[in-house]
């Protein structure tokens, strides 16, 4: 008896055309008539798009001058210098120039601090935190407010521009997450005096626009306070912003919370572990993750919800450069649209760059290999 | 008998208006295995789960190695941590390894060192048979061997008693029989054992006793052999001729 002795066919190359770039191409922009056409009309739009903006912010525009005759070209594009010349108002606000290094120590060390926490691999998480949560805050606060230690004192109402919104940026995506975990957490208590707070705190609040409560925090705060009881705009601002975005985050985790499987529940429990280990072991750590791109919208949206303490007096980034509008020196077409579109360029950093690391983190905590 | 490890008496339970579990008496001896059976919804998941009070029940007594289940938090506890419970769906902590999974409640609840709890979790996942699985998350594991890491977790805690609800339901019929293999094992070494299943060939390999429950009553108990070729009350003949007959 003969078995017959099997061998595999040998493996041939892909046909040229369904690999490399036009394999690609091939498939995924001219797969069909109607795919060709789509690839071609957006194509054109986005050649226009590039064109246009290319134009504008480069070969049109002024990049050099000292005030308003630098942009009033027969075809004026954007009119940088503008920028130029104001960069330390839209940066600092009214900051006095001599004290602007103690801001600029402010921002390094929060870029310190920051970067090794948002990078997984980094080690010394717990020392990082501490440092940012404890020690960053007072190194802040004394360092942008001084009047001790040295330091000559600067009011808040001089602080503007990209500080102040990240100042109020800051403290209220880092105020808001753990008061919104807790606000979500009494929300499904079975405590019916705690349950009943937590949802009158947070409809009232998410009930009302952003507008309302920075008002209530500017104008009306003061009449409940008893009186020579003061203090300061900026700090009633950040409370107002904090509350507000809790209430928002307060329902994104409840989302979380809400996914988490009643045996999730049981196992801990069963396990001997009670409410709060249970909580901070089990369940938040699968809940936030679930609703990591809720939280971090919620912190895009607080932080272009910043613009609005203009209404109150304080004068953001946004609200810096339109102040700047009104100066005579730069009075040109183009001054208005530069500053937007330089306004809404740094937005777009910053919360692009939120929406990325989300994905990012997204990504990186995924246990789940059917994802 | 010596003393029993678990005694309830005239135990009733009530979800809401329903009498879920009416006039239970039950004791249990150390080292005692039990299977409970039933037709689904007779109430056997719920007598269990008052035993590590998942469930709350509102009249009678249950006693767990002395310590009475009244509701004091802090007999609560004692009963927890000598208590082990497997699931149905596993409810393996997805967001943990393996590892983590079993040094977890050793950690936060015995207050024992990460190494201690680490090398008695590969100790016992040696014992399941998946010592080399430590470092994946529940996820990447077939349902046998994350009901076997749900057993290594339960046992991490030193438990004296285990109980199991339904713990091969869930699974394909092939893994069935490595999570049985490891309970097995564990009723050998002296284990007490309380688990609720419909494997009637482990309840003749292992069980000291069966209970038969049907509307929240235990309706028959009986050593293996007799309850099987000689069941005494109708509605067990019906059911085991059900449950036999595939
Ligand atoms: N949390 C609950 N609330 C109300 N009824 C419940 C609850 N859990 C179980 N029941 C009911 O109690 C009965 C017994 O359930 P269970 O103990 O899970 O049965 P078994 O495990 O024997 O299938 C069923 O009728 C079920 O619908
Ligand atoms: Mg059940």
């Amino acid at each position: 008896m003969s078995a017959k002795t099997w061998i595999p066919t040998p493996a041939r190359p892909a046909p040229a055309n369904t690999v490399g770039f036009v394999g690609w191409a091939r498939e995924n922009l001219f797969a069909t008539k109607l795919d060709s056409a789509l690839t071609l009309v957006c194509a054109a739009l986005i050649i226009y798009l590039l064109d246009v903006v290319f134009g504008w912010a480069i070969v049109d525009a002024s990049f050099s001058g000292e005030d308003r005759n630098a942009c009033l070209k027969q075809v004026q594009g954007a009119c940088w210098p503008f920028i130029d010349a104001k960069l330390g108002q839209f940066i600092y606000g009214r900051y006095p120039e001599m004290e602007r290094w103690r801001v600029d120590w402010v921002f390094a060390l929060g870029l310190i601090g920051l970067v090794p926490l948002l990078m997984p691999k980094v080690g010394f998480k717990r020392a990082n935190v501490i440092f940012m949560l404890g020690f960053y805050p007072l190194f802040a606060f004394f360092m942008l407010t001084g009047g001790r230690f040295g330091l000559a004192p600067v009011d808040t109402s001089d602080w503007g521009g990209l500080l102040v919104t990240l100042v109020v940026a800051v403290t209220g995506i880092v105020g808001s997450l753990p008061l919104g975990i807790l606000l979500a957490l009494g929300r499904r208590s079975e405590l019916p005096i705690v349950r009943a707070l937590c949802v009158g705190f947070i409809e009232i609040f998410r009930g009302v626009p952003l507008i309302t409560v920075l008002f209530m925090a500017s104008v009306m705060l003061p009449l409940f306070l008893p009186d020579g009881v003061n203090f300061d705009k900026l700090m009633r601002c950040l409370i107002g912003v904090a509350l507000f975005a809790s209430a928002y985050m307060a329902e994104v985790v409840r989302g979380g919370l809400q996914a988490i499987p009643k045996g999730q529940y049981e196992a801990a429990a069963a396990l001997g572990l009670g409410y709060w280990k249970t909580t901070r072991l089990i369940i938040l750590p699968q809940a936030l993750k679930l609703v990591i791109p809720g939280i971090v919208n919620t912190f895009i949206g607080l932080f272009k919800d910043t613009t609005l303490v203009l209404i109150v007096g304080l004068f953001d980034l946004l609200g810096i450069v339109q102040l700047h509008f009104t100066d005579s020196t730069w009075a040109t077409p183009e001054t208005h649209i530069t500053g937007y579109a330089f306004a809404a360029f740094v937005f777009w950093v910053f919360c692009f760059a939120m929406s990325r690391y989300s994905i990012f983190m997204e990504k990186h905590l995924s246990t789940d290999p059917n994802q | 008998m010596t003393d029993p490890v678990i005694r309830i008496s005239d135990m009733n339970k009530w979800f809401g208006t329903f009498h879920v579990l009416r006039d239970i008496n039950l004791q249990v001896a150390a080292g005692e295995k039990i299977v409970i059976c039933g037709p689904s919804g007779s109430g056997k998941s719920t007598l269990i789960r008052c035993l590590n009070r998942l469930e709350q029940h509102q009249e009678g007594i249950i006693e767990v190695e002395g310590v009475s289940l009244d509701g004091s938090s802090k007999n609560l506890e004692s009963i927890r941590s000598n208590v082990g419970m497997v699931f149905q769906q596993f409810n393996l902590f997805p967001h943990m390894s393996v590892l983590e999974n079993c040094t977890l409640a050793p950690i936060w609840v015995k207050q024992k060192t990460k190494q201690e709890a680490e090398a008695l979790a590969r100790q016992f996942l040696e014992r399941v048979r998946i010592p080399d699985q430590a470092d994946k998350y529940p996820g990447q594991l077939s349902g046998g061997q994350q009901q076997r890491v749900a057993i290594a977790r339960a046992l991490c805690m030193n438990p004296d008693i285990m109980l199991f609800d339904e713990p091969t339901s869930a699974l394909d019929p092939e893994m069935i029989k490595e999570v049985l293999d490891v309970m097995v094992e564990l009723a050998e070494d002296g284990m007490t054992m309380l688990c609720v299943t419909h494997e009637m060939g482990f309840a003749r390999q292992v069980a000291d006793r069966v209970i038969f429950m049907d509307e929240g009553e235990i309706v028959e108990e009986n050593e293996p052999e007799a309850f099987f070729s000689n069941p005494q009350n109708e509605r067990t003949k019906m059911f085991l001729s059900q449950v036999l007959s595939h």
